[in-house]
């Protein structure tokens, strides 16, 4: 039985230098965001700056793993010959309110037809890819409680 | 210091396209398709093809100008511009680019155009699939979010639950289109109707919005126009077709990295509405046709909404297919030629030509009397354009 959301052949992330805090965080299980350091601010997808203040000494901070749903959808057609019979399946856009707001993207571990709640609070579930070379690990949701 | 605008300073003396075709299905070439449509908006404006000097387009085209230059021995080569951004958020940037250059003195003669055989290069939707995906997509793609339909359904999906907006309205925007193709000769949808009963049946693309008419298909073919300066197209053999207003470009961080534009739920026009509306010195309700560009009819409801056609507290009652018929109760008449949906997916270059038909009073499905025709280039990539375009009456 798989025990990822998705079935492997997707591509991978390529860890790359403006990233790389990110995917070391996730194989730890931890959550870890861009953060300023010259302003204290959160932001999401990581930047070369700061875009409140313009500060090039940008930081990485552990947040808490839990946000709320913005939004979702559920895509039917395939977009990628790996994903030919495994549809449909759930993408959410993740609010973290602890961490400013950012938005982060991930796969929602519902039922094929569960029914979404656009501000459901989510945790997320740390997703190994051990077998990948190099390994990764992704961030899922799945609804508290 | 003299108004700085756009405003009746130049306008569409010619406008051409090839024989639109199903993805795949062109007998020839990209570049082949690009020289036909600007020789036949050449021969419609009643210009030597030697005599354009310009071309301008958008979405990454790959007939270049200089190629384009040399296979159609112009006498020289003075503007050469590519509107950044995918698809066809650049449409109307492309055409007012033509026009920024011709009235500013740079050129004189500027082909905007888009050419597309999409059978002869990679598929959309379903792109080349490699092992490892950096930037954005990293945070995105191992989710299995690539498409555009994917990357624009989260702002669908919360713009029309915060705003109780049915999928009815998104029904009513696909049969406008289909329904004026259906007398549309060249449209590749002419002689396959959509029902409400053909929509509601057909599969799931994306839900919670999106079912495969609601989608926009793939298509081959070219368009082009031709902008001069307004003083010389009335020398010319058609009724001149003034640009009124153009804008473009994306709100305060519409492309914040992984899903992050703080107003994200939108299809980028707010600003980009407000500067074309403030230069023309018009508004929605000034306009006698709409061409709004639809990848996904979700983005043309969004579209319509900033533009201030639409109302969000009242879209399931504006959005009904009567209203967006020629000949209808009329109060919108709406992508007359059959759109991006049911004409061609030309990435909107063939609303702005079904503009300025509508402006000559030559187009298949005529609004009587047509004065002002927007049109709303494509929604919720970013940069996003717009124009609007009139008859002398209007200047
Ligand atoms: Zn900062």
């Amino acid at each position: 039985m798989s025990t990822t959301v998705l079935p492997a052949g997707l591509p991978a992330p390529a860890v790359e230098p403006l990233t790389k805090p990110y995917w070391e965080g996730t194989r730890q299980g931890k959550l870890v965001i861009q953060k300023c350091n010259g302003c204290g601010k959160h932001q999401w997808g990581p930047e070369w700056i700061c875009h409140h203040c313009h500060s090039f000494d940008l930081g990485w901070a552990e947040v808490a793993p839990r946000g709320r749903i913005w939004s979702w959808q559920r895509p039917h057609h395939p977009v990628h010959g790996a994903l030919t019979g495994h549809t449909p399946y759930t993408i959410v856009l993740v609010e973290l309110p602890g961490a400013d707001n950012v938005r982060m993207v991930g796969n929602l571990i519902c039922a094929p037809d569960a029914k979404v709640e656009i501000g459901a609070e989510v945790e997320a579930v740390f997703e190994p890819h051990d077998g990948a070379d190099p390994p990764y690990t992704l961030v899922q949701w799945r609804i508290v409680g | 210091m003299s108004e700085r605008t756009l405003r009746g300073k130049v306008a569409i003396a010619g406008v051409g396209e090839t024989i639109y075709y199903k993805h795949g299905q062109s007998p020839d070439a990209e570049f082949k398709l690009c020289l036909q449509a600007i020789l036949a908006a050449c021969k419609d404006a009643g210009i030597d093809p030697r005599d354009v000097d310009g071309f301008a387009s958008y979405g990454g085209d790959r007939s270049e100008a200089v190629r384009l230059a040399s296979a159609l021995g112009c006498k020289e080569l003075r503007f050469s511009n590519m509107f950044w951004g995918g698809g066809g958020g650049g449409v109307c940037g492309a055409v007012a680019n033509a026009g920024a250059a011709v009235h500013a003195g740079m050129a004189n003669c500027v082909i905007a155009f888009r050419s597309l055989a999409q059978g002869q290069f990679a598929r959309y939707g379903r792109g080349n699939q490699p092992a490892t995906v950096g930037g954005d997509d990293a945070f995105l793609a191992p989710y299995g979010l690539r498409s555009p339909a994917q990357r624009f359904a989260m702002k669908i999906t919360r713009f029309m639950t915060d705003n109780g907006i049915r999928h009815e309205a998104l029904r009513s925007i696909a049969m406008a289109s289909y329904h004026h193709a259906q007398s549309n000769p060249n449209a590749v949808m002419q002689g396959r109707p959509l029902t409400v009963e053909k929509y509601e049946a057909s599969r799931w693309i994306i839900e919670p919005f999106h079912r495969l008419f609601d989608c926009c298909q793939e298509n081959d073919g070219a368009g082009a126009v031709l902008v001069v300066p307004a003083d010389r197209a009335k020398d010319l053999p058609h009724k001149p077709v003034y640009l009124l207003g153009a804008a473009q470009g994306g709100h305060h961080r519409s492309n914040a990295p992984v899903h992050n534009a703080p107003d994200y739920a939108s299809a980028h026009f707010k600003t980009v509405a407000r500067n074309m509306w403030d230069m023309a010195k018009l508004g929605p309700k000034d306009c006698d046709v709409v061409q709004a560009y639809e990848n996904f009819t979700g983005g043309v409801l969004l579209s319509l909404v900033e533009h201030g056609f639409v109302d969000p507290k009242t879209a399931n009652e504006e959005l009904v297919l009567e209203n967006l018929l020629v000949g209808g109760t009329g109060r919108m008449p709406m992508n007359t030629s059959g759109g991006n949906l049911a004409e061609c997916y030309m990435h909107g270059l063939e609303m702005v030509n079904e503009a300025v038909r509508q402006l000559r009073g030559t187009a298949i499905n005529q609004v009587a009397g047509a004065d002002v025709v927007a049109v709303l280039g494509g929604p919720m990539v970013t940069p996003v354009s717009s124009l609007v375009v009139g008859t002398e009456a209007t200047l």
